[in-house]
């Protein structure tokens, strides 16, 4: 039978606030084991919490900008369960009363733009981490991220499978580093998703049994879990057998799910509501103040992109993929004293090319480029001029980017400068056509590939200084009238 | 002759200011009552003998530069349920018996501030759990007034160290009646303020929503005095109030003529101690002629107040209590073979019976499937109760009513008999359900000599009121000084 898949997502994105979400210890990442904590996120007995209200500003930024409704007044909620790496025995949480519920945003599927319902944005607190010793069998607790602050993102059971909800996850993450609440990193976990997902006979309306699926830290990993896991789940209903309502781990390494606890084993959190904190009241005024501070969105960028730099919508996507990557567009093609589509396509394929690739080899962003937009524009000028060609411009643009030098500076410390002077290029194109007889003989019979090993042979005569434009017309000038 | 540990802060505080005694003789003459009565009274868990020496030495260097504060040193004891730093702080249960918190809660920040000397950790139900002070892992508490008797609970070491002069004053928390009724019982003055008066932080939590911090002392001046320490907005609590704080002391000595004094229909049920209704009726006239008019009003919902809070109070503390799991600090069992073996011999053997049948209740309550017909139900019947009062408190300044339904009970008479000991707090849960303070004072004496208390409770953020009537009753009916025969 053919099925359609049901998923919903639940993102967890840390928020990158100074402190704590209820006590003044720093959230910094990567300090020593249990240095940023205090009597309060320790949960040592009679402490109390009190609410950062930047937690609440950020989680109304992300609120606004998936198309929220935030809710006048919401409360706490405990999160009853046993952990070590939860030191109170309850997580604070929000459950009955979320800030902000019934969003969408827009994603593109094969060229046709969807909308993904957003049930609703909460706030909670994050857990330690247990480090297990390899050598022994003990673990230790690190409390360092207990009570970062976290947003918990529910969608609506809207996507229909892998790649959508790829897409859904990448503009999630979008959004958040747009707005500068999340630093989005997968790998240090300030940015996790767990799915669920389940399968229907096609054109049928009920939602079959779906499983949790937790572990993914990657885009790809999301992907991959949930195409074996669709594939699971068919052949489990295919085979006659009913799906298992269970949460299911994903392993990378062998590339499967497995069952991690099934619905009987489930906790029962005993949510209620927290007595130790008072309801959150969020009014109109407060609202319109977060909303003044709200930047312009991905979805935004990328249209205005596309309608003032008139690059195509594919560029205008990769530019603004981080807010860092657009504003060193912009800067640079500002820097050319009049804008003109020619300008902005060559700006665009230098960033979203070369220069990408080399700060994605280096896991840098653009905000650390050892090239600044001013050096683009200059480079661009450079080729423009016929100073140098694309292909020495390649060259120019690495050692830029080694050494942090100038262009033009490069260009004269290399000799980089093309060879135009057509007197100069007659003259080896004359001593290469004499060398080559038989290739001569070959392209005078009509073997026009030929034309390309004329085209090499200068370029390797002049250390590929020379002007491809103008090789290619006294070529042809030269080798119709030569005999 | 009149020993140091017999008198009050005031007493005190005047005689310290005339240069008539010193800190440091106040506080060896607490240690000395202390050495002789403690071994019957076991008012303490933990004494604090060498730092309240030193604390006191230093009062009496302040008062030696005119530097004299609200508290100076005046030797006070204070519940095992307030941390303190760098003092074992048990919560009278073996889970805790070897913690030693890092930080001072912000009463106990204020008091020492305020230059007060602490004498020790007092007695206590383990975890606040009890209205008798026979839970605790560290053994029972007596009754200054009758060995064989309970002090009441849960706060019985501190109003027992008041009551056997073991301490000039002192500190407990109340949730359902743990002020009050040890106060009734043990003849001393036990205040309970608003939720939100004094802050909660450093307290352990029993049930966050009904705790509350208050003085026991031996009259009603010396409770405006603590009270002028430590009420006021705390910005490390969430639940405390930013109200004004008045000078609780200028409602002391003002008369309450023309003052409508509610006394609920309600609080006077079968099963009541008949010495008990004596006295509050006696109360009742006393309070007429000091010039208050005393009528009837009703809080019709008082029948469901000790089931509405044996479900708020257990699920509360059933989320609070869940940090006690042996990772982090407290007592962990042996011989452990995983995480949940670990977790489950740890708090076994941890807590004792009535804390582990509270945390059973409240985990019940809050279940998925019970969560609406118990903890739901019981929210929406206690903002009726809080209802109750605030049409009450339309029609009168205060009201009166007894503290506990009975005089204080015999060591093991209740306690295969949860039932009967959770009615001991009939009278004072409403308040804590409400929010608003209520205030015990001593108000007689049953044939056999046994202290009995009467209550009055105002409207939220009415301690001064309180205090105003508790202070002219006190004049008024000038109730017989007597010490307990130790």
């Amino acid at each position: 039978m053919e099925y359609e898949p049901v998923i919903g997502l639940e993102v967890h994105a840390q928020l990158l606030t100074d402190a704590k979400i209820f006590c003044g210890c720093s959230t910094k990442f990567g300090a020593p084991p249990n240095s940023h904590t205090c009597p309060v996120c320790l949960g040592m007995p009679g402490v109390l919490p009190v609410l950062n209200k930047k937690v609440v500003e950020f989680m109304m930024k992300m609120a606004l900008a998936t198309n929220c409704t935030i809710n006048g007044e919401c409360n706490f909620a405990r999160k009853n369960y046993f952990y070590p790496d939860l030191p109170k025995g309850y997580q604070i949480s929000q459950y009955a009363s979320p800030p902000a519920e019934h969003g969408w945003i827009e994603v593109e599927i094969n060229g046709a733009k969807k909308r993904i319902g957003i049930t609703r944005i909460h706030m909670e607190e994050d857990a330690g981490k247990l480090l297990h010793d390899e050598h022994n069998p003990v673990s230790h607790v690190d409390l360092n991220r207990t009570g970062v602050p976290l947003i918990e993102i529910v969608s609506e059971p809207d996507i229909r499978g892998a790649e959508e909800a790829a897409a859904y996850l990448r503009r999630l993450h979008e959004i958040l580093v747009y707005l500068e609440i999340c630093d989005g990193n997968m790998e240090e976990g300030s940015f996790r998703c767990d799915a669920n997902v389940s399968l229907r006979p096609r054109g049928t309306e009920t939602f079959g049994t779906r499983t949790e699926l937790k572990n993914m830290n990657s885009f790809r990993n999301v992907q991959r879990a949930l195409e074996y896991e669709i594939k699971r789940q068919t052949y489990v209903l295919d085979a006659g057998d009913a799906v298992v309502q269970e949460t299911r781990l994903w392993d990378d390494t062998s590339g499967v799910t497995h069952s991690m606890r099934s619905k009987e084993e489930a906790h029962d959190y005993r949510y209620f509501p927290d007595p130790d904190l008072v309801p959150i009241v969020i009014d109109d005024a407060w609202i319109a103040a977060v909303l003044d501070t709200l930047p312009e969105l991905p979805l935004e960028k990328r249209e205005r992109f596309v309608r003032e730099y008139q690059i195509p919508a594919y560029d205008a996507g990769v530019l603004t993929s981080t807010p860092a990557s657009a504003s060193f567009y912009e800067e640079t093609v500002a820097s050319f004293p009049t804008i003109n589509p020619m300008v902005a396509k060559a700006a665009s394929n230098w960033i979203t090319g070369d220069l990408m690739k080399m700060l994605n080899e280096d896991k840098k962003d653009f905000t650390a480029s050892p090239i600044r937009p001013p050096a683009v524009a200059e480079l661009i000028r450079h080729i423009d001029a016929g100073i140098i060609s694309g292909k020495m411009a390649k060259e120019v643009i690495e050692e830029m980017y080694r050494t942090g030098a100038a262009p033009g500076a490069i260009i004269k410390e290399k000799g980089l400068v093309q060879i135009t002077d057509e007197d100069a290029l007659t003259k080896t194109i004359a001593e290469v056509i004499e060398k080559n007889p038989t290739q001569l003989a070959q392209y005078r019979a009509g073997k026009e590939k030929v034309f390309g090993f004329f085209v090499g042979q200068v370029m390797k005569a002049t250390q590929g200084k020379a002007n491809p434009q103008v090789i290619n017309d006294l070529l042809k000038k030269m080798l119709a009238e030569a005999e | 002759m009149t020993e140091l540990y017999e008198l009050t802060i005031h007493e005190l505080q005047d005689k310290l200011r005339a240069g008539e005694t010193t800190s440091a003789e106040i506080t060896a003459s607490v240690f000395k009552r202390i050495d002789a009565v403690e071994k019957e009274v076991h008012a303490y868990i933990t004494l604090m003998r060498e730092s309240a020496i030193e604390e006191a030495a230093r009062a009496d260097e302040a008062i030696l530069r005119g530097e004299m504060k609200a508290l100076t040193g005046i030797p006070i004891a204070l519940k095992d349920i307030f941390c303190t730093r760098g003092v074992r702080t048990t919560c009278g249960s073996r889970i805790l018996h070897n913690f030693i918190p890092p930080y001072d809660g912000t009463v106990v920040e204020k008091l020492r501030a305020a230059g007060a000397v602490f004498t020790g950790k007092t007695n206590m139900d383990e975890f606040a759990m009890g209205s008798s002070t026979e839970t605790s892992f560290f053994g029972v508490t007596r009754n200054p007034w009758d060995l064989t008797r309970i002090p009441g609970g849960s706060s019985g070491g501190s109003a027992a160290a008041v009551a056997a002069d073991e301490c000039i004053a002192s500190f407990g928390s109340d949730t359902g009646g743990s002020i009050r009724q040890p106060a009734a019982l043990c003849g001393v003055v036990g205040l309970k303020p608003t939720y939100g008066r004094v802050s909660r932080y450093g307290l352990i939590a029993f049930a966050s929503s009904l705790d509350q911090i208050g003085p026991f002392t031996k009259d009603v001046e010396d409770c405006a005095i603590l009270m002028n320490v430590v009420a006021g907005y705390d910005s490390r609590e969430s639940t405390s109030v930013p109200e004004n704080v008045p000078d609780y002391r200028s409602f002391l000595g003002r008369g309450i003529e023309g003052w409508r004094v509610g006394i609920p229909k309600e609080y006077f049920i079968d099963g009541i101690d008949p010495e008990v209704e004596a006295a509050i009726r006696e109360a009742i006239s006393v309070i007429e002629r000091a010039g208050g008019s005393c009528s009837e009003v009703s809080l019709p919902h008082t029948d469901y107040c000790v089931a509405v809070y044996y479900v708020v109070a257990p699920a509360e503390a059933s989320s609070n209590l869940a940090r006690y799991d042996g990772v982090k600090y407290g007592y962990r069992s042996g011989d452990n073979r995983d995480l949940l073996d670990m977790y489950k011999k740890t708090r076994s053997a941890g807590f004792g019976e009535e804390v582990k049948r509270r945390i059973m209740i409240g985990t019940y309550a809050l279940s998925s499937g019970y969560y609406d017909a118990y903890y739901r139900k019981a929210s929406q019947v206690r903002a009726l109760i809080k209802r109750d009062f605030e049409q009450a408190f339309a029609d009168c300044d205060c009201i009166l009513t007894p503290t506990s339904p009975t005089p204080a009970f015999k060591v093991g008479e209740k306690t295969n008999d949860p039932m009967q000991m959770y009615l001991s707090d009939i009278f004072t849960i409403s308040a804590n359900l409400a929010g608003i303070p209520g205030m015990s004072v001593p108000c007689g004496y049953t044939k056999s000599g046994l202290p009995i208390g009467v209550q009055f409770l105002a409207g939220h953020f009415q301690e001064g009121r309180l205090i105003q009537i508790a202070s002219a009753y006190e004049r008024q009916a000038k109730i017989e000084k007597r010490r307990p025969g130790l």
